[in-house]
């Protein structure tokens, strides 16, 4: 550890080189034109760049499609993200307990992560159009994604590209349980319930923790599905924020862009620390 | 003792018919999450004429009229036949054209951002202090960003430096992209320190542990960060549609989601053309993948 110590301080500048290429592209390509959309966000119009505090932060907030869209999406993240993670833990259990052709049902619950949306897009058209198979074989007449079932269409998209992604990211934890300590229960007659609940949970709550904000993440991302299925104009149910921004990036209207953008990120950063908290506070006694 | 054998007797009987249910369990769900592809692919050897009388009604809707009645899902065509990829790969440059484009965006991306990424986690998992900390921190919450907010700084820096409409637009945020800055530092940092340590001894220069030691040690963990970045720009369509006003330049991906009806004869095996090399990807190096993804683990 010493040795580390002084090897640090004889090396400290030649790190830094490495650092440099990925720290430039970020600051020009990230940082910079980020601070310069917040800038946006407060100036009334890019012309006159008279400085108009938060009216363009109201306006948004006022907007009856940015509202819709924001409701959308969150009502999208809230039915994906608890379904999402507690599936694939499920899932995750399933493949833990010692069945048969474990390796080839992993690979079949990953596979749908790799297949481009666009592929199978049409499968799905094929299902859920009006004139559809669901609808055929149920004897309904729905047309599914210009109803309110919509997002149900598209979650259950969503669900099937992103179960076996968490679904991994359960298993390494599960198996990273000490051995010792749930053979040490199982001797003591502890129920297979027992030791998932009382142990085994103990041991994935970090990943818990992970998969809930990927899942997350992803979910704000479902827009590519949705844009893939029904193009630029979606039924209402399925107007997401990036729709929103799409739309304002056609009309060039930069201060409602950057003011969107502006918001999002503070949300979706409040998001981020909240669930770091919860992270600290539940995950401390694992670590050690 | 005998007790003790019956009850032993008893579970391993309930565990075993257990493990038939979890079993047939498993294969029903591994049926559910394949059946989008093999309708593609089986759909992807019918005839174009078949396509159509058995999705005339989904696809052709556009003058009023169907060319067929009723919507049939086959999963055994009447004829199997090569006729679509024929058309999609020989008769219609625009399929060709669309895949190259795909090709020509990611390839990059995937090269220039490893390398990129791999020079920025050997600084960062060998720099201690709160700065260097915050800054990967500042990385970890740029790759948590959604496309609505990284998009609109993207698209400025492209706007000034006249690159709307060029591949550039898409390159450079992908190369600069902070995920495999990430995943390659939580791997680097397990590096044991000794073999570093032991070829500064032999007189070994930065430069030169960085390419011969630390790479070659990393060459998994590259690995399984490339095939990420492949598949998840493969898949890419919001920065296309946002850069692009031009929709020649568009990747498969944006072009297949806009196919007309005169061509859903032959979408099945487009689809199918531009699933094919990731599936080679995911084939090839499903072990790979797994580790990426299970390395990602916990946030520090």
């Amino acid at each position: 550890m010493r040795q580390r110590k002084k090897n640090k301080y004889k090396y400290i500048k030649k790190y830094e080189i490495f650092l440099l290429p990925s720290l430039i592209g970020i600051l020009i390509f990230f940082v910079i034109p980020f601070s310069v959309v917040i800038w946006y966000s407060m100036l009334n119009n890019p012309v006159d760049q008279q400085f108009s505090g938060l009216k363009n932060f109201v306006m948004i907030v006022n907007n009856q499609a940015f509202q819709l869209a924001v409701k959308n999406t969150v009502l999208f993240s809230i039915q994906a993200v608890p379904l999402a993670v507690v599936i694939s833990l499920g899932l995750a259990i399933l493949l833990d307990s010692k069945i048969a052709f474990r390796s080839q049902l992993r690979t079949c619950l990953l596979s749908p992560m790799m297949v481009p949306v666009a592929s199978v897009m049409l499968v799905w058209r094929v299902l859920f159009d009006k004139h559809g198979v669901c609808n055929e074989w149920f004897g309904m007449s729905i047309d599914w994604l210009k109803s309110n079932y919509g997002q149900m269409v598209i979650l259950l998209l969503f669900l099937w590209k992103n179960l076996g992604y968490n679904m991994i990211l359960f298993l390494a934890a599960l198996s990273s349980a000490p051995k010792d300590g749930i053979e040490v229960a199982v001797l003591e007659g502890a129920s297979p319930l027992q030791l998932f609940f009382l142990i085994k949970l103990r041991y994935i709550s970090p990943s818990l923790f992970f998969v809930t904000l990927m899942t997350l993440v992803n979910s704000f991302k479902v827009f590519r599905e949705v844009y893939i299925m029904t193009g630029d104009y979606p039924y209402e149910s399925l107007y997401l924020l990036q729709h929103f921004i799409n739309n304002t990036f056609r009309t060039l209207d930069y201060q409602k862009m950057s003011a969107a953008a502006v918001l999002i990120s503070i949300v979706m950063m409040t998001i981020i620390g909240i669930l770091f908290l919860i992270e600290g506070w539940f995950g401390k006694d694992v670590e050690g | 003792m005998k007790k003790y054998g019956k009850t032993r007797n008893v579970r391993r009987y309930k565990s075993y018919g257990m493990k038939i249910v979890l079993t047939i369990m498993a294969g029903s769900i591994a049926c559910l999450f394949l059946m989008p592809m093999v309708i593609t692919v089986v759909n992807s050897f019918m005839t174009e004429q078949e396509i159509q009388t058995n999705y005339g009604m989904i696809f052709s809707e556009k003058n009023g009229r169907f060319i067929s009645e009723t919507v049939n899902l086959k999963l055994i065509p009447d004829w199997v036949s090569l006729e679509q990829y024929f058309t999609v790969l020989m008769k219609s440059p625009d399929y060709l054209m669309k895949l190259w484009n795909s090709l020509f965006l990611v390839v990059p991306i995937v090269i220039f951002q490893l390398i990129v990424g791999c020079l920025a986690a050997y600084g960062f998992a060998n720099m201690r202090g709160k700065g260097i900390a915050m800054i990967f921190f500042g990385y970890i919450v740029l790759m948590l960003m959604p496309y609505q907010v990284t998009l609109v700084p993207n698209y400025l820096v492209a706007k000034w430096m006249n690159l709307i409409d060029t591949n550039w637009a898409i390159w450079f945020p992908g190369i600069f992209a902070p995920f495999s800055v990430y995943l390659l530092t939580k791997y680097m940092k397990r590096i044991p320190w000794e073999i570093v340590e032991a070829a500064e001894m032999d007189g070994a220069g930065q430069w030169q542990i960085f390419y011969h030691i630390v790479v070659p040690v990393c060459k998994g963990a590259i690995a399984s960060c490339a095939i990420l970045i492949f598949i998840d720009y493969w898949n890419m369509v919001e920065q296309p549609v946002v850069m692009f006003s031009n929709a020649n330049f568009h990747p498969l991906s944006v072009f297949l989601s806009k196919i007309q009806t005169e061509d859903i004869g032959i979408a099945f095996a487009a689809a199918v053309v531009y699933m094919l090399p990731v599936t080679l990807i995911f084939l090839y190096g499903e072990d790979y993948l797994i580790d990426g993804i299970a390395s990602q683990g916990s946030i520090k």
